[in-house]
This record gives C-alpha cells, structure tokens and sequence, in this order.
C-alpha cells in the first residue's frame, strides 16, 4: 500500500479587489488556482521527484503534505487515512513522520542556537525521549551526517559552509525518524563540487533508512540522479509522470520535452535543438478549465482549452502523459 | 595565449586585495589572460573563487577596502591602469566596457520608467538628445526581442526573463567593446535561461562585442563560450579552449568539476563531489589554493604556488603535476580517490 495519496489537491489563493472595486463595482474575488485537481501516488521507500518551473505549484503542493498549508480541495491521505482532520496525538504523530528538507540553509537554521540544540529542538518539542536519549541520539545523528558531534555539537551555525548547514538540517529532520522526507530544493544554494556530497549524504540515508521521499527541484538532472519516480507539473497541474530515467530520456508531454531540450548540457560539442514553445509563463489566474500548457503548445487545439486529463499515479510504472493529443505529436 | 586577433582586454598579474579587520584577503591574485575581439570569454567557479571581484576591479566598482594592481591591463591598448577615476569613468565606464549585473530583479530602479533609465544610463555617458537615446533604446529593445512599447512599462511590469533582457539591452547601449556578464541568467527558469543564452548567441554576430560570462554554471559556460577559465581560491587554474578544456582537462580542480556536475544526456551517472571547502584566502598565498582538497597533491604543492603552465595549444594549467594527466583522469573517475 502506498504510504502518501493525494486525491484531486486543490489549492486555491483568493485574491481580492480593492476597497473600491470591490464595494462600489461589486468586482468578484479572482483565484489564482496555485495547485489543481492534482493526483499522486508515492510507495513506501519511494523518492518521488517533482520538476517544473516557479509557479508550478510545486512547493505548495509539498507545504500541504507537511500539513503547513490547508487545502482548498481534495484529500491528503498517510497510509491509508485522510489526514486534513487530524488532532492532538494524532496530529503530532504526522508532523513527527513526515519532516522537511529546506531549500536555505543559511536561512533555516536558528543562529542563536548551537547545532545540538538545533538537532534536539524537534525531539525535545515532542518529548520523544527523555532528556540524556535525545543527546545521545543527536550526536549519533551528527556522526551519520559526517558531522562528528565532538567538533560539531557546540558550534553555531555561522560558524559552518553552506555544505555543512545543509546537513544539519538534513540531521534535524531525520532525527524524528521520519517515514516520509519532503525536500524542497536542498541543494539549489550549495556550490557545485559539494553538491553531490549531499546528495549521496541524502540517497545514503534514504537506503539506511528506508524512508518515503519528495524531492522537489527544478535541475532535471539532479532529479535523474536521484528520484525513482518523476513528475512534471506546469502551473498547478500535472503534466507528466514516470519512471525518472524513462521520462527524462524519453519524455512524452510537448511541455516536459521542451523543459527537458531547454537544459545546458555540460559538453561544448553538443548542439540543442531550439525547445518547441510559444509565449511566456502566465499566471495562473482564474485559468480555463482545460490544459494549462495548451497556449503555448505547438499542437494544441481548442479542444485543449476545454478538458484535462488527470493521471492515475497508483502505478509506479506507468509512463504517462497528461495530453490528448499524444498520438499526433508522437506520429508527426 | 593565444587570442585569434589583437585583443580587447589584456590583463597580466591582476590581483586584488580587501583589507579586513584578520588582515588582507586576497581575493584575486595573479590572474592573466586576453580576451579577443568576437570572443566569448568564460570564466566558472564557485561562490568565494574572485569571479566577481575580478570584474568589480575592471569595472573600478570595488568598495573602498579593495585594492587592485596588476602588471598589465590594457583596453585595446589603453593603459587602465595609468588613467584616473575621472578619465576611466568619461570614456571607459559603460562606453566600452558595460555589465550586465547578476540580479536584473535588483538592478532596476523601481519607480522610473525602463526606458527612461536606459536612456539616462545612455545619456550619462554621451551626448545625445532624449529622442535620439529613446529611439535607440527602441532599436535594441527589437535586438534583445522585447517590444518598444515595453519601454514605457515600469520594472514590475516585466518578468524575471524580461528584465534580464532589457539589461542586455542597456548593456549594448552605446556599442561597448566589451560587455561583462555577471551571472546572467542564475536565478531564471530553465526554458526563459534558454531564450536569453540564444538571444545571446544571436545577437554576437551583429554585436562585435567581446563577452566575458561569468557563472558558476558548468554547461551554460560550455554551450556560450569560445575558451573557458576555471577559477579557484583567486587564481585561474586553467584556461584553454572550450572544447580543449572539456576533451582534455589537466587541472585536478577541473576533473573534479566535471566528476560533481550532472548532465541531462547523461542522467545515471554518479555524481562525485570534492571533499573540503573553498580556503578563506586570508593572509599571502603560499601554497596551490586548492591543495587541501587535492586528492593527487605531492610536497611540491604546499611549499609553494605552482607556476602556470602552458600544454600547448593556448591551454594553460596552474599545477604541478601535468605530467602525470593521464593517470589522474583515470584515477579521478573513482569515487574512492576522492574521500577526504
């Protein structure tokens, strides 16, 4: 059984009109519809990675998971059971479980605190274990994280590399033992030659652990690396998921094959062709029931702009593309 | 090396200093090379490598503890060095050499008109009426594909992409010589990155500018750029050719790059990262910048920093050990060989 399921998660942003209008020209509030109708499936000891562009819905979608933001619609169900109504114990056992990854290091880290203080803060929160356990299991949490706790347990966090930041907030959030990980961008602020560092530091763990993961990132490369499952979101809906290796190389939806073609590669011999696109990112505002991309779709049609299709992600591995028009593309 | 023609900037020995309260940084030091006429210069490295330092003392936009020196540089054959502030600024600034700075977000004045800030920028640095400047500006709003009426928007009008745009725009305003880019599309979706880096690529044929990139971004400098300088610790450790550099790198620093990026045609690939963290620079430079990290360091390179060395073909490498290329390219393909 799956151990996270999201049914048709809406998240809505109402935004209003000013005093003005909205009293003396009765304008309505409009919506701007971050997150839509969004279906997934993620299986236990799963890294599911998430791509698209800002706006795409995709941290949104994984404040939700982490209970930090309430849906507009739709479920959030943790093994089995709806989680949107949970309280007291119940509630504390989620927030427990499934812990986050941020994206800053720099910023997610209290600079008052010492990084023991800063590991334990969770443990100590929820008073999982008494006093001399939660040391004993924070500086055994520092030692797994490649931060030996005798050097590292009293320091602050001014006094660490971006590098070892990140591992601290690797190490606090792993220290609750989480069932599910929601990293948001872990790596986007780190320097290249560290990066894969914690990058192995997290699939390590991941495969000690046997945790759940999402991991968001817009690096379609670092994804390939280290999701099993990808999927493509494009303002707020779902275009393609995957096998990540199957749906980086040989990727279905018009949209995920021109975000896939628009990436540099590292090799000065190799010739890109120009990625097939129309137009800019909007927003999406009060947008048109049908398929988000269709305006700058080179193969859309009006149909597009009418109905979506959404995905069935029970399966992980069903390659499958969120388009009506697939048998065209694919022949032309 | 080898720049094709005479070159726009020539630099020998640059070196910058910032005085700080634990003593001197040294931020750049001892960095050489030329760049040619239609060129595309790029210089990577990571946060805290001097790329940015480097091109805040060409453009004489260090703050007030920074101090620059160098044996040589030269804009096409004018001495940078002997001429004032005053001098530089009337003729050099924005004239002939122009940046287009890392955040375009930033760089804007929020409540002017785009347009009018491109042409004051223009107007500042030559005489030429508002109609004129205004024109011109419409003209190289076409060049970097965004529409003139755009010019009468304000900066939160415009996107991320569009503002990146009209940056280059002001950029080119006055047909520099030499345009620095600052990280110019760090911080931008993948798909708008790749219409500017076209954008880019399409506009140096009418532009004859120079382009000095500069980004820590390994595959956008290999797909815009001629030749290719790896910065680290303040120094190039090696400079050559774009296409040299990725078929045969020599420079330890430059294998492990390569080892820690990904790659989108090569996604199964395991990615390996460099043991340490950058050195703080604080104090004389002694020894390699990169020998703590240097998994193929020998007694040499702590004693003293190892002379640039040329392998031919307008390749230079700063490392002691280019004799032995071949087994370390083999042997950096290991994980193990880089564990700390």
């Amino acid at each position: 059984m799956a151990i996270l399921e999201l049914e048709r998660l809406s998240r809505h942003f109402e935004v209003r009109p000013g005093f003005v209008d909205r009293v003396v020209r009765r304008k309505p509030s409009s919506y701007i519809k971050a997150v839509e109708a969004l279906n997934l499936t993620v299986g236990h000891n799963e890294i599911l990675g998430i791509a698209g562009e800002s706006g795409c819905g995709k941290s949104t979608t994984c404040t939700m998971v982490a209970g930090l933001l309430a849906p507009t619609g739709g479920d959030i169900r943790y093994k089995g059971d709806s989680v949107l109504d949970l309280k007291g114990a119940g509630l504390m056992e989620y927030r427990r479980r499934v812990q986050m990854i941020f994206q800053d290091p720099y910023e997610s880290l209290n600079p008052r605190f010492r990084i023991s203080e800063i590991v334990a803060e969770g443990p100590t929160a929820l008073s999982l274990w008494d006093g001399d356990e939660i040391d004993e299991r924070v500086n055994a949490m520092l030692n797994a994280v490649g931060l030996p706790h005798h050097k590292y347990a009293d320091r602050y966090p001014h006094e660490l590399s971006g590098g070892e930041r990140q591992r601290v907030g690797i190490a606090s959030a792993l220290v609750m033992e989480p069932e599910m990980v929601i990293a948001d961008e872990p790596l986007s602020m780190l320097d290249v030659s560290i990066r894969a560092g914690i990058l192995d530091l997290f699939k390590d763990m991941q495969s000690q652990r046997h945790f759940s993961a999402i991991y968001v990132s817009h690096d379609l490369s670092i994804l390939g690396n280290v999701a099993d499952r990808l999927m493509v979101m494009y303002l707020g809906q779902a275009m393609e998921i995957g096998p990540a290796l199957e749906v980086i190389r040989n990727p279905k939806h018009p949209y995920t094959r021109a975000l896939i073609g628009a990436v540099p590669v590292p090799d000065p011999r190799t010739r890109r062709a120009i990625p097939n696109i129309r137009g800019d990112i909007s927003k999406p505002i009060d947008p048109p029931p049908g398929c988000r991309f269709a305006p700058r779709c080179p193969h859309a049609d009006a149909s597009c702009g009418e109905r979506f299709m959404e995905l069935d992600t029970a399966d992980p591995h069903l390659h499958q593309a969120a388009c009506h028009k697939l048998d065209v593309i694919n022949d032309g | 090396m080898a720049a094709t023609t005479e070159p726009v900037l020539s630099i020998r020995n640059l070196g910058v200093a910032y005085e700080t309260s634990q003593g001197p940084v040294h931020a750049v030091s001892d960095v050489s090379f030329d760049v040619g006429a239609d060129e595309v210069f790029g210089i990577a490295g990571e946060s805290g490598c001097g790329k940015s330092t480097l091109i805040r003392s060409l453009l004489r936009l260090l703050p007030n503890n920074g101090t620059m020196t160098a044996e040589r540089c030269t804009y096409k054959g004018r001495d940078l060095m002997a001429m004032s502030d005053e001098a530089f600024r009337s003729t050099i600034q924005w004239q002939e050499i122009s940046l287009v700075p890392q955040s375009a977000m930033a760089s804007f004045n929020p409540v002017y008109r785009v347009g009018d800030q491109i042409i004051e920028s223009m107007r500042a640095h030559r005489r030429m009426g508002r109609a004129e400047a205004w024109e011109r500006a419409a003209g190289l709003f076409d060049v970097v594909g965004l529409q003139a009426d755009l010019l009468r928007n304000y900066p939160h009008e415009f996107s991320g992409g569009m503002r990146q745009r009209a940056m280059i725009a002001m950029a080119l305003s006055l047909d520099p010589g030499l345009i620095i880019m600052d990280e110019p599309t760090t911080g931008l979706d993948v798909l708008v990155q790749e219409r500017i880096l076209r954008r880019i690529r399409e506009i140096r044929a009418e532009i004859h500018s120079a382009i000095i990139l500069i980004t820590h971004d390994i595959a956008v400098i290999a797909e815009m750029s001629d030749r290719i300088a790896i910065m680290y610790g303040g120094e190039i450790m090696e400079l050559a050719p774009s296409v040299d550099l990725f078929e045969n790198p020599h420079h330890p620093y430059t294998l492990g790059l390569e080892n820690a990026f990904p790659s989108i045609r090569n996604v199964g690939k395991d990615l390996i990262s460099i043991p340490g963290s950058p050195p703080t620079l604080v104090g004389p430079v002694e020894s390699c910048p990169f020998e703590p990290r240097c998994p193929f360091r020998i007694d040499g390179c702590a004693a003293a920093n190892p002379a640039v060395v040329d392998v031919g073909d307008g390749h230079q490498v700063r490392c002691l050990q280019t004799g032995d290329v071949a087994r370390m390219r083999t042997l950096a393909r290991e994980k193990s060989t880089w564990r700390s």
